[in-house]
């Protein structure tokens, strides 16, 4: 194929366009990558424990026909007739197929500050400590979330 | 994107068609609400005279519908599923919020990676104002956990019905005019570049009133935690026409802010109990089998008159929610 053909100098143009695109900087980069890796294992992770709480597999520690009389309640009342500890008891009933799903659920709320933490390096290292302290305090803040810390009165 | 066959095309349309009667499913639930019939399986003390997998299977369905009409009306999937499962299905709103919350979540962590790789979601706007929105997240989570379900109920029938307005009246600006760029934003250096795909040229954006900005997310996180919405109908007009960031870094970084907002938010739903598996799952997987579905559907579709349907949705959905909160329509 000639150098000069319409094919080759479009190609050229793609190329160049290409390589002109505004560079996306490095911890944008670094926090999509561990977004993507930790998304795809939090879903893969809900399907595959909802499969084997919904086929059986695994026994529930509320049998599945029973659900019905305990969805429509208000949580406190769900808590207080299932004999279920809110917080991160479910860690303990990771045995039971319904509190299995929790690792999946779990997994994709803890994303965010696996994200976060990989970029706080990145930022103090490129000097911009406004942004290092930034993702620092949003860490804290995500895992006082997460600790259970926080009561809620309730109705 | 490889050419449309038509074979491909018909696929598509039997998908479209199929949507649509999954969604007409929704319908014919709330008419079977609303004549009494499935008020006994709501009952606790009664149990239910249907089988157990009905509902979730219901809500599988009518989630993938919600999916395809959510991409296709360009709202969130998280703004139509707390009201509408929340006022046509058995479950309790609080369990509706905390299923809310992660389908919103979910949807944001899967579309996150491509907008921050192609530049759409610019993080350095978004960890100052993730940081605010998510923190009121939790206020509102613990507030919207620790009100009565009514006046809850009340309170999301009229967030619907102002959201119903925003989209009706709100304009939009693909490229705002921004003549500077305020103090704040200068020294938090948020500006940016993004490469706009359509024309081929690249967009230089900044932003002003960034202190303004940052305030309306302390009311916006705190909504969207207490009622378990995505708050992309708050984040977008914001960021836009607030700030003056681009229409499309303005829905990629208001994307990509769900999955930190709702984040802080879902922990205190969950660690508060307020997380049925039986809902989550089925409608995480189904609302996003529904926006892949929606994603191809849209091509040969016309969005505009999808979001008129959307508007009528909250609109009926809001309303339900009203009544319900005010004991009228149980």
């Amino acid at each position: 194929m000639s150098e000069n053909t319409a094919p080759v100098r479009l190609m050229r143009v793609v190329v160049e366009a290409e390589r002109e695109k505004p560079a996306i900087a490095e911890e944008q980069l670094a926090y999509a990558g561990v977004l993507d890796l930790g998304m795809k294992l939090g879903l893969l992770l809900l399907v595959v424990t909802f499969a084997l709480y919904v086929t059986g597999l695994v026994s529930p520690h509320i049998p599945v026909q029973e659900l019905p009389r305990y969805w429509s309640l208000p949580v406190k009342q769900y808590l207080a007739a299932t004999g279920i500890h809110a917080g991160w008891s479910w860690l303990g009933m990771l045995g039971k197929g319904d509190f299995l799903n929790f690792l999946g659920i779990a997994f994709l709320a803890a994303v965010a500050i696996v994200c976060y933490l990989a970029i706080t390096p990145i930022l103090f290292r490129k000097n911009d400590r406004i942004y290092g302290v930034l993702a620092v305090v949003e860490v804290l803040v995500l895992v006082l979330a997460a600790s259970g810390v926080l009561k809620v009165g309730g109705h | 994107m490889g050419p449309r066959t038509p074979g491909g095309r018909g696929a598509a349309q039997a998908l479209w068609r199929a949507g649509w009667v999954a969604f007409g499913v929704l319908v014919t639930a709330a008419v079977a609400r609303a004549s009494g019939h499935a008020a006994a399986v709501a009952a606790p003390a009664s149990g239910s005279s249907l089988a157990w997998w009905i509902w979730p299977a219901l809500l599988f369905v009518v989630t993938f519908a919600m999916g395809i009409v959510a991409v296709l009306g360009g709202v969130g999937g998280g703004v139509l599923f707390v009201p509408i499962i929340g006022g046509f299905f058995p479950f309790h709103l609080d369990f509706v919020r905390g299923a809310g919350l992660l389908v919103a979540l979910a949807g944001a962590l899967a579309a996150g990676p491509g907008l921050l790789k192609k530049g759409m979601a610019d993080l350095r706007l978004a960890i100052p104002v993730a940081l605010i929105a998510s923190a009121c997240a939790i206020v509102g989570a613990m507030i919207g956990l620790a009100l009565p379900t009514r006046v809850v109920q009340i309170a999301l029938g009229a967030t619907i019905l102002g959201i119903v307005a925003i989209m009706a009246v709100a304009k939009k600006s693909e490229y705002p005019e921004v003549r500077q760029a305020d103090s704040l934003s200068t020294a938090l250096r948020i500006s940016g570049i993004y490469h706009e795909a359509s024309t081929g040229q690249d967009v230089d954006w900044k932003i002003h009133r960034t202190p303004q900005g940052l305030l309306s997310f302390i009311v916006i996180g705190v909504m969207a935690g207490m009622f378990g919405l995505g708050a992309g109908w708050a984040n977008v007009p914001v960021l836009n026409l607030l700030m003056g960031a681009p229409l499309k870094v303005s829905v990629g970084t208001s994307k990509f802010l769900l999955s930190i907002t709702d984040t802080s938010a879902a922990w205190i739903y969950v660690n508060d109990g307020a997380v049925l598996p039986m809902l989550v799952a089925p409608s995480i997987i189904g609302i996003m089998l529904g926006s892949i579905v929606g994603v191809r559907i849209l091509a040969f579709t016309k969005p505009a008159a999808i979001r008129y349907i959307v508007i009528g949705l909250l609109l009926f959905a809001s309303t339900r929610a009203l009544l319900k909160g005010l004991a009228i329509w149980n």
